[in-house]
């Protein structure tokens, strides 16, 4: 779409960011889908930019404790056996920064929004299914890699190192389907305009955060099996 | 352009139905109530297997009238058998640590009251607070559940060591499915603790009202706050643990479970597993846990003590980084539990420093709590009394963990009735002072009405000097050399001490009567008891302001101002000896906060 | 009702320290080489321990004695030097206590667990299962034979599953008791076919969990013949009460004459 822009965008006062208020929504952080707030459905308390941090240090310390008990049980035995990843999963890696790339578009869309100049931009929302999409697509890779593991014979038990290989890609994926739970709550909210934008920037945050982990993951399996 | 940061002008509608205002609650006192009476619950059923596990100690092959029909295998005849005593002492400990010490001054007190005190409406996210008490119910359900299946429950102890948490019922009783009803039940709770924790660390951070700084907030939310941050990196450990343990279980894997094993002439499929693996995650996460059974009743209890001081504490400041001391360092100590267990000896010369460092924070919290008694105006009430007798305990429990803190020491006394005196003074005792301090002092503003005073000084003299008569000879009995979780001492060594077990069986059962004159004090007053005035301690914090009990939305649709430091006692003001924080009157403050 | 409480704590306090101050429950006597050093560290942390419950517990009675339920006119008033001084006295008086517990404990461990065992230690080896321990001696050839938890034979008493076809098993010598000679250095290895177990006997001051997957060494000396407890510490199941075995310190005659009979009863 070309638009050669002559002059700065009109935009409207009122949703001009407050100075010192969290995100930088209007009353409440509400993200307009159409232009306007619906100021009077929105009952939840004040947004928490905290809460996120909070979420993402328990997941962290989860992951710490699958390391380190994967790093012991190696060191404590002598049966260990490598075995190669599959190589599908390095693909499913490109799906799953692409659609971090996707997420960081839609919230770009939704700045735009804020700013008022709805009538230039593309909704958000599209971007957001696309992101949906990568995140499926992603899990049904993960699932296709187990697949080929078993076809291999390789299974929960088989070995310690695809024992780690299962609970570690299974409990990302579990975490990453509550991801896509959020995506999906995100979408809802926006279509009904009651969308915050502080839970945008959650969700946002929590989705890459999955990537930087799921890239921790493969290293160290990659390292280690 | 209208000023969004003004108090909020729209009110939001108050809950509805039954199921919402009563079961389904979104609000977070409801939910505190709601974790208090599960604890009350769930206290009662650990003090009656406590009964049962004393009774059978001092009169090994006497029937208790009645067990039979708990279970017929476990006690047939009413005689408790040896799997049956360590089953019973297994769930003992696990209600207790998880279900009371976690959930009473933490999630009950402090989903109740950490909202109010920093001046918020509610929690953040209402939803996950919710999920967070039902969870954690489930979980309780669940680990109740292992009473009536066929096996019994897991008898491992609550640190249920691998292997025997891993390989299934050829290593005794309730190893089968007792196992998975643990570790599921234990999973749950950790989830239902993280949700917490979710809730509890953004109240603290960005829902602060106007006014209402960092260092303003009073003792007990400072203290949540700080176990809210401990439990998130605790429990975040021991669910993976669990996770691997239940798949050692079910699965087939090999985490924990090392090659060659043979139980009982059966040769087990495992191979390769680190026993020691699942003590350090389990003791990573279990030495923050008792921190986090014992911390916020150290809030609660100095929030306590300077209301009826009439003075605030030599030191707010220093107290708040005496409980952040105590968190930082409870990650590092842990292997104390692991001395003797065959892990690298430097590794054991390693933990023990800052084991005994952290001495140093539980002193100067002592010190400085003791210390600003002097000069003040000492008002004696049950609350009060609970939260001295709060000091006392914790010094006796303490004083013991010099020992415990030594590697060489410890060759004694591992595994002997030293520690367990140990861990249930504090635990056992200092921290469910705090709960009941805690009780005494905001059941008025829970309930709106007042507790009986007579009543409850009757329940605090039964227990100060009852808990010191169960638990102070534990120490002399594991210094004798008493081995802890037998279900019997037949040894000959231990033959002198067994009078001493059927004292403390009898101490026990005392001190456990008195626990039912507080339940009857609780309930009897909850429906009659003296209507109680909106702050009826002269006190000087949020929660205070607010009508009693308070309406859902905590400030009836105004979020208050802050103007005072939380303790602002001792002045002269029109309320008297003291200002709450909410008046914007101006007062000649006596005591400089430092 | 405050005065009786002060009265009541201290009341407590003294009578908690009572027995500690008469030795009414204790420890065994040592028999050990190295448990003097701990004996004593024990001893010391008990000086220090003590006097800080005494100190604490009398001070907290006092105040409560002295500052409740004051009269109208009463002041208040901060303690002299406030927290500082508190704060101060925290980090030296305990910090230096604990430091000098640590350091001078560390010799104590150090003893027994950093130390190698010497070169003419009697070997002893130690199975723990449920519920009962069993030792081997490595007979006459003075080497232990190999083991194959496949032979492990209860019913056959092959306790241990010695490799029948490793000829320097035949003369190992598998007993139910321990027996050891007096004054001499003793090599112990231990391990576990099954679970966690606990190696614990008080008067000699040694206490060793067992570690399945792990073979673990221990050593010490015995100063003086008796019959002593063997007991497990570590909750291994429904029989761990019952779980033990009794040592004997033998003279070296003695013990020899044991270990021979303990031999024509293989």
């Amino acid at each position: 779409m070309s638009t050669t822009v002559h002059e700065p965008p009109q935009i409207d006062p009122d949703r001009l960011p407050k100075q010192g208020h969290p995100g930088n929504g209007g009353w409440r952080d509400l993200v307009p889908a159409n232009g306007d707030l619906h100021v009077a459905l929105d009952h939840s308390p004040p947004a928490s930019s905290s809460a996120i941090y909070v979420v993402l240090f328990a997941i962290t310390m989860m992951f710490a404790a699958f390391s380190s008990a994967l790093i012991v049980r190696k060191g404590s035995s002598l049966d260990w056996q490598t075995f190669t990843l599959p190589s599908i999963l390095y693909l499913n890696t490109l799906i799953l920064l692409a659609s971090s790339v996707t997420l960081e578009v839609s919230r770009r869309r939704v700045a735009v929004f804020m700013g008022g100049l709805k009538s230039q931009a593309e909704s958000p929302a599209r971007w957001l299914y696309i992101t949906l999409f990568l995140g499926l697509l992603f899990v049904a890779g993960q699932y296709a890699a187990w697949s080929q593991l078993r076809a291999e014979g390789l299974y929960l038990a088989t070995n310690p190192s695809s024992s780690f290989f299962y609970v570690l890609t299974a409990t990302h994926a579990l975490h990453v389907l509550g991801g896509l739970g959020g995506l999906i709550y995100v979408i809802r909210k926006l279509s009904k305009s009651t969308l915050r934008r502080n839970a945008l920037d959650a969700t946002a945050r929590y989705w890459h955060f999955m990537d930087v982990l799921w890239v921790y993951l493969l290293c160290l399996l990659w390292m280690k099996l | 352009m209208h000023d969004m940061s003004a108090p909020a002008v729209h009110h939001h509608a108050p809950p509805t139905g039954f199921i919402r205002k009563h079961v389904f609650s979104l609000d977070h006192k409801v939910i505190g109530k709601q974790y208090y009476g599960l604890a009350l619950i769930a206290a009662y059923v650990g003090m009656g297997l406590s009964w049962m596990m004393r009774i059978h100690l001092a009169w090994t092959d006497a029937p208790i009238p009645g067990l039979q029909l708990l279970s017929k295998t476990g006690a047939p005849g009413g005689v408790m058998t040896p799997e049956y005593y360590l089953q019973l002492m297994t769930m003992h400990g696990t209600i207790m640590v998880f279900f009371v010490l976690t959930t009473a001054p933490f999630a009950a007190f402090g989903n109740f009251f950490l909202p109010i005190q920093v001046g918020a409406e509610d929690m953040p996210f209402p939803h996950f607070n919710m999920m967070s008490f039902w969870v954690t119910f489930t979980a309780f359900i669940v680990l109740m559940a292992s009473f009536f299946v066929s096996d019994g429950p897991t008898l491992g102890g609550w640190t249920q060591y691998a292997p025997l948490n891993a390989v299934g019922a050829v290593a005794g009783p309730g190893q089968g499915t007792g196992v998975i009803l643990w570790m599921t039940s234990i999973a749950l709770f950790c989830v239902g603790q993280l949700l917490g924790s979710l809730n509890f660390i953004p109240t603290t951070l960005d829902l602060r009202a106007k006014g209402m700084s960092l260092m303003r907030l009073p003792l007990s939310a400072w203290a949540w706050f700080i176990t809210s941050c401990m439990g998130l990196t605790a429990f975040a450990v021991l669910m993976p643990a669990c996770i691997l343990a239940i798949l050692d279980h079910v699965a087939g894997t090999s985490f924990f479970v090392a090659s060659n094993l043979v139980i009982n002439g059966q040769p087990i499929a495992h191979s390769g597993g680190s026993t020691l693996l699942w003590q350090h995650l389990f003791w990573f996460f279990g030495h923050p846990e008792v921190y986090i059974a014992i911390v916020p009743g150290i809030g609660i209890v100095s929030h306590i003590l300077i209301t009826n001081m009439r003075k605030p504490i030599l030191s707010h400041r220093t107290l708040i980084y005496s409980m952040g001391a105590l968190a930082v360092l409870s990650y590092m100590v842990y292997g104390h539990h692991m001395f003797v267990s065959g892990m690298n000896p430097y590794s054991s010369l390693a933990f023990s420093f800052p084991t005994l460092v952290i001495t140093i924070p539980s002193t100067i919290i002592v010190l400085i709590a003791t210390f600003s008694l002097y000069g003040s105006k000492l008002r004696i009430n049950s609350a009060s009394l609970f939260a001295l007798g709060f000091i006392s305990m914790f010094v006796s429990g303490g004083v013991s963990g010099f020992f415990l803190a030594q590697p060489s020491i410890d060759i004694m006394l591992h595994a002997t009735y030293f520690v367990v005196g140990h861990f249930h003074l504090v635990m056992g005792v200092a921290a469910m002072f705090g709960i009941f301090a805690g009780t005494y002092f905001w059941f008025p503003k829970m309930t709106g009405r007042m507790m009986n005073e007579t009543l409850g000084k009757i329940h605090f003299w039964l227990s100060f000097v009852g808990a010191y008569c169960i638990f102070m000879p534990f120490h002399y009995l594991g210094m004798a050399g008493n081995v802890r979780r037998y279900s019997s001492f037949p040894d000959d060594f231990l033959q002198p001490l067994i009078p001493v077990h059927r004292f403390i069986t009898v101490a026990a059962l005392i001190t456990g009567a008195a626990q039912l004159i507080f339940l009857y004090n609780l309930i009897h007053s909850r429906f009659w008891g003296k209507p109680a005035p909106d702050n009826p301690w002269e006190a000087t914090s949020l929660e205070w302001s607010t009508p009693t009990p308070p309406p859902f939305d905590n400030f009836g649709g105004e979020l208050p101002v802050v103007y005072h430091d939380p303790y602002q006692y001792g002045v002269q003001s029109s309320a008297g000896d003291y200002v709450m924080q909410t008046s914007p009157e101006q007062v000649k403050t006596e005591h400089e906060e430092k | 009702m405050a005065k009786f409480f002060a009265i009541t704590i201290i009341v407590i306090a003294i009578l908690s320290a009572i027995p500690i101050l008469r030795h009414t429950w204790e420890a065994p006597e040592d028999i050990s080489t190295h448990g003097a050093l701990i004996d004593e560290q024990t001893s010391e942390t008990m000086a220090e321990a003590g006097i800080s419950f005494l100190a604490a517990q009398f001070v907290l009675a006092f105040f409560i004695w002295k500052f409740s339920n004051p009269g109208p006119n009463a002041k208040l008033k901060n303690f002299p030097g406030g927290a500082k001084g508190l704060v101060i006295a925290a980090f030296l008086v305990v910090g230096i206590e604990v430091l000098a517990l640590g350091i001078f404990g560390a010799k104590a461990w150090a003893n027994v667990y950093l130390t190698a065992p010497s070169a003419d230690a009697v070997p002893i080896q130690v199975q723990a299962q449920q519920f009962a321990f069993y030792f081997r001696y490595p007979g006459p050839d003075g080497k232990f034979g190999r083991l194959d938890p496949a032979q492990i034979n209860d019913t056959t008493e092959n306790f241990f599953g010695i490799d029948a076809n490793d000829p320097a098993g035949k003369d190992d010598i598998v007993t139910a008791e321990m027996a050891i000679p007096v004054n001499r250095e003793i090599h112990l290895l231990m391990h576990s076919i099954d679970l966690g177990h606990s190696f614990f006997v008080p008067a000699l001051r040694i206490q060793q969990d067992f570690v399945p997957g792990l073979d673990v060494s221990l050593h010490f000396t015995a100063t003086k013949v008796g019959k002593y407890e063997i007991v497990c510490t570590q909750l291994c199941g429904l029989g761990h009460y019952n779980m033990k075995a009794y040592l004997y310190v033998y003279s070296q005659e003695d013990f020899d004459n044991w270990l021979k009979k303990e031999a024509a009863l293989q």
